[in-house]
């Protein structure tokens, strides 16, 4: 539990500390090795589960379900940390953003990984809720750090939107509590996930339903669900590019793992009653819609981070769907689905923050010939958009082949259209992707300082996940399907 | 339930259509004379009223030439209709023959049917103020019916009546409850009674101002009797919704039985409710300055939506599944 | 349950539920941005007095604690906040008619009665006295939301945001009595931050598109630009 203590300390430190540096590149320099710390940090307190299995206490909870996500949400934070620096120095140079602005960003940069990992880690639904809020808070002031007009509109959308989402959520925790008070004895415990869950089957079933529709409208709106995805695109095209990268590699995911949690609740609840399966049924009916509807859209994009910002929609639409089918393998293939997801996500992110240094401009019809002007950037855009369109050695290849062949045996017809929404989304990314890459590169174009380490780093875990899931975290995925569907795949 | 051939109950109404039409002018004078208080002045004497209504009564009766029959019929029928609908409200006593016959609606319905006679009348002369005072009489009454009959629809459903006694004695038995429902109903029916009385915030009874004046508008080509007894119509409606008021939702002290104690005790208790009703009043009219007649829809609006939030919350809050 | 059974003290919390619905709807009609304000305030003060009753019924220290909270946070801290905007921002007299007033009444009404439909099957279980208020706080939350889409003027959305927060902790004093102390704490921060950070933007989206009106923020879209 101590590495959990100081995996969560460190950020805060972090948060508070930035507010007095004023010294924006010793501050960004500070802010990587925290995160570096951070990181550490949690591969210790993965080590400590590997060798002692889940704990739990009265606040906090590290089970295989959310330890693999933490160390994710650590390495991101860190990796994304590598770049921001050369990236946000960069931006300060071209004068989109005033030096003492950057002590907001970097304490807001500590301030949002802090409730990610509390989301992450607590186990109170509750402290849930206020986490997840705090996110909302913590990155809508670095949405808008730039200040435009285009900025401050997105940043003003999230900010309402995503807020009125998350009081959804809250009235369905209001509710969850009210349930759980009538059958636990002591009314303090009432939102504690570990004591609800050994006490699932006897929450009242037809409340446990109606606060699931309201905890799934509301933290779907963070996961950016159509149609509660308006936000999405705006606040990832217009903010910094290193919180684009963080906003699609980790909130999405916490989101997504706090409706997971809800529906492990609900459907101990609902076993006896008339629709057992309602938790999942709406899962999959918002996730497909939502996989459809992005893959769609990304056909008519003009901005390259609205672009992949869809691309994230329509991933996260696949993840539900696939949790909503329910079993063990569709839900370990989400839940490795979830992780390549964003590790890939955030690689892309980075190289497209690079690209859009050397273009200048976001707008796709002018961002050309990455691979001829710097050839990293534009080998590491094509890969990444190889991998996130699902293809072979990656490891989204891996998660998807599982989330169809789950597909296949429950729900046969809905194949098709899960083949046909990868089609789509392929057509989509590569019609755009094939110019930016190969085009001719304009005038005077020239390559820019870059950091590649990120990027080839994210990749490689991908392609060695897509060729070779390490005995360790397969076990942990397995016990994670176990708990989330009942039973293990392996 | 009285007996309806009970001769000693019709006396009963008769002596309560008595005192509607000798106490209405007195309430107005109260009205009047607390607000003179208020505002520092000097008011006129409570019988005002009286010497107003009985001069006018004297005077000859003058009536354009271009007047249909209907305009001299109009002062007959609007102070008849009125006088009606006040039979079917209990003033001292819970249980009349007239309310056993009439209910809630037909009360609406028969101050409706004055409004009718009165508008028609307005426009009946041909003159520019008339007509006007009729269009904005009209427009504030289209506004005001349907609030009214939301806030009764609410007090009719928690009593499963819309028989007035019923609701009364329902009110009674229940004893003392904080009803959200009917602090709403309360509330809405306040509103409707000040824009049908024609008060301020409304309208102001004590101005001849063209571009303000509603129910003067229309009663200005009248003279002599028919003017007084249009005045007096007007009186005892203010005092058919005080009544209204203070009896259905502060019903106590009110006569169960037709007893001379309990009778003497229902007309202190009325007597002190008025008095305190009028009092708000006067409070109010001091307070609140007449507004724009454009806004008067948003007053009635909210008038309408407290009782339907008085039905809403009779329903979800009140009900027992 | 019958309100007969209860005694005056408990009446009374039905009284001052059923009022903060009705400033909820006043909050959609008030045109003035200063009188909105102070509508907001009364209905943190009806809410705090609300929790202090109920503590008082139910002898729970822990929901005093919390209705001292809502007074501190909504009844006076916030409003005077957004008093002070206001002032900053010279929106003293500014004065929005609402378009559509008596379909936004009918909207409101309809939300009321969808709100009692979804709670129907919880109050339907007759688990707390309080469960009625449940349906009346959820469209408290809805009305917050309703007024955050008809008006356009950003103080006032800002003013139905906090509104819903009110319905939400509403909900949660009627039906459990409050949250654990954490949770509350957690909420009241969130809500604090929340409101210094309108306060900031309401200054970024002056300054960036010179009008605090929404339907000026429309620079982005899926359509060309």
């Amino acid at each position: 539990m101590e590495a959990l203590y100081i995996t969560l300390a460190l950020p805060v430190c972090g948060a508070l500390l930035f507010a007095l540096v004023r010294d924006a590149r010793l501050a960004s320099t500070l802010n990587l090795f925290i995160s570096a710390a951070s990181f550490v940090s949690t591969l210790w307190l993965a080590i400590q589960v590997l060798s002692h299995g889940s704990m739990h206490s009265t606040h906090f909870l590290v089970d295989p379900f959310n330890i693999y996500l933490l160390v994710l949400t650590t390495l991101v934070g860190m990796t994304t940390a590598i770049f921001s620096r050369p990236y946000m120095q960069h931006v300060c140079a071209e004068g989109r953003c005033s030096i003492h602005r950057m002590r907001l960003y970097h304490s807001m940069y500590q301030a949002f990984m802090f409730t990610m990992l509390l989301a992450l880690s607590t186990n109170n639904l509750g402290v849930l809720w206020v986490s997840v809020e705090g996110a909302t808070l913590a990155t809508v002031l670095l949405v808008s750090l730039y200040r435009t007009p285009e900025a401050v509109e997105a940043a003003w959308k999230y900010f309402i939107l995503c807020g009125v989402g998350i009081a959804q959520a809250l009235f369905g925790t209001v509710l969850l509590y009210f349930a759980a008070q009538h059958v636990l004895s002591s009314p303090e415990e009432g939102l504690n996930w570990m004591i609800l869950y050994q006490h699932a089957s006897s929450l009242n079933p037809t409340v446990m339903g109606i606060a699931f529709v309201f905890l799934l409208v509301g933290y779907g709106t963070k996961v950016g669900l159509v149609p509660m995805h308006q936000w999405l695109p705006d606040a990832h095209s217009e903010g910094p590019t290193p919180m684009s990268a963080v906003l699609s590699g980790l909130l999405l995911n916490v989101a997504l793992y706090a409706v997971v949690r809800i529906k492990i609740l609900t459907d101990g609840a609902l076993v006896q009653s008339p629709h057992p399966q309602m938790a999942g049924h709406l899962l999959m009916g918002f996730g497909l819609i939502s996989f459809l509807v992005a893959g769609l859209f990304l056909h008519r994009q003009r901005d390259i981070k609205r672009m992949f910002s869809y691309s994230s929609i329509e991933h996260m639409g696949l993840a539900t769907f696939a949790f909503g089918i329910g079993g063990p393998l569709a839900t370990f293939g989400a839940l490795l689905h979830m992780l390549v997801h964003s590790l890939t996500k955030s690689a892309i992110f980075v190289t497209v923050g690079h690209a859009t240094h050397i273009a200048g401009t976001q707008r796709i019809e002018q961002i050309r010939g990455l691979i001829r002007t710097q050839p990293e950037v534009g080998w590491g855009l094509l890969l990444g958009v190889a991998a996130i369109a699902g293809f072979p050695p990656f490891g989204l290849f891996t998660s998807e082949f599982l989330l169809l062949t789950a597909t296949m045996q429950s729900w046969p017809w809905l194949t098709v259209s899960l083949l046909l929404g990868l089609g789509i989304a392929f057509a989509g990314l590569f019609r755009h992707l094939h110019p930016m890459v190969y085009g001719k590169a304009p005038q005077g174009q020239q390559a820019v300082r870059v950091n590649m380490v990120p990027v080839a780093l994210h990749l490689l875990l991908v392609l060695w996940l897509g060729l070779a899931i390490p005995d360790f975290l397969s076990n942990w995925l397995n016990l994670a399907a176990t708990l989330i569907s009942g039973k293990g795949l392996l | 339930m009285a007996d309806l051939l009970n001769l000693k109950e019709w006396v009963a109404v008769l002596g309560q259509l008595l005192m509607f039409a000798l106490a209405a002018p007195m309430l107005v004078a109260w009205v009047k004379r607390v607000k003179c208080v208020l505002q520092n002045r000097k008011g006129p004497s409570l019988l005002q009223p009286y010497r107003d209504l009985s001069k006018l009564l004297k005077k000859e009766v003058r009536v354009a030439h271009t007047a249909s029959p209907l305009f001299r019929a109009t002062p007959y029928l609007v102070f008849s209709a009125v006088l009606v609908a006040a039979s079917t409200v209990p003033l001292l006593q819970v249980h009349l023959p007239t309310t056993a016959l009439a209910d809630v609606i037909v009360l609406v319905g028969f101050l409706a049917l004055a409004r009718f006679f009165l508008a028609l009348a307005g426009m009946d002369v041909g003159t520019a103020f008339g007509g006007m005072g009729a269009s904005r009489e009209m427009l504030i009454s289209a506004l005001a019916e349907p609030a009214m009959l939301m806030a009764i629809f609410t007090l009719t459903m928690s009593a499963h009546s819309t028989n007035l006694s019923s609701v009364i004695q329902h009110v009674l038995d229940t004893g003392l409850l904080l009803r959200p429902s009917l602090l709403f109903a309360l509330l809405a029916l306040l509103l409707v009674a000040i824009a049908e009385t024609g008060r301020i915030p409304v309208d102001n009874p004590a101005t001849h101002l063209e571009l303000t004046m509603v129910h003067e508008a229309m009663i200005l080509e009248y003279s002599g009797r028919h003017l007084a007894l249009m005045e007096w119509a007007a009186q005892i409606k203010l005092l058919l919704y005080g009544v209204l008021i203070s009896n259905v939702f502060f019903p106590w002290g009110i006569a169960e039985t037709a007893t001379a104690p309990a009778l003497a005790i229902g007309a202190l208790a009325i007597l002190a409710k008025l008095v305190t009703l009028g009092m708000v009043l006067a409070v109010s009219e001091t307070l609140v300055a007449k507004m724009r007649l454009f806004r008067v829809p948003a007053f009635l609006n909210l008038a309408f939506l407290l009782g339907l939030l008085g039905m809403l919350s009779y329903v979800i809050l009140e009900t027992s599944l | 349950m019958n309100l007969a059974q209860l005694g005056l003290v408990e009446q009374s919390i039905f009284v001052f539920a059923a009022l903060a619905l009705l400033l909820s709807f006043l909050l959609l009609f008030q045109g003035r941005l200063t009188a909105m304000v102070h509508v907001f305030a009364w209905q943190g003060f009806l809410l705090a007095l609300l929790t202090a009753t109920v503590a008082s019924v139910e002898h729970s220290h822990h929901l005093f604690l919390s209705a001292a909270l809502t007074l501190m946070l909504k009844g006076l801290m916030i409003p005077w906040m957004l008093h002070r905007l206001i002032r900053k921002l010279h929106l003293e007299r500014h004065q929005e008619r609402l378009q559509h007033q008596a379909l936004v009444m009918m909207a409101g009404a309809g939300l009321v009665i969808f709100s009692y439909w979804v709670v129907l099957p919880i109050a339907r279980l007759e688990l707390a006295n309080t469960r009625n208020i449940v349906a009346l706080s959820l469209a408290i939350v809805q009305l917050g939301m309703l007024l955050m889409v008809a008006r356009r003027q950003v103080v006032a959305q800002v003013i139905g945001f906090m509104s819903m927060e009110n319905g939400l902790f509403l909900a949660a004093v009627a039906a459990t009595y409050g949250m654990p102390l954490v949770v509350e704490l957690g909420i009241a921060f969130d809500v604090l931050v929340a409101a210094i950070l309108f306060g900031v933007f309401f200054f970024h989206i002056r300054d960036s598109i010179e009008s605090l009106d929404v339907d000026q923020l429309t620079q982005l879209s899926e359509e060309e630009r």
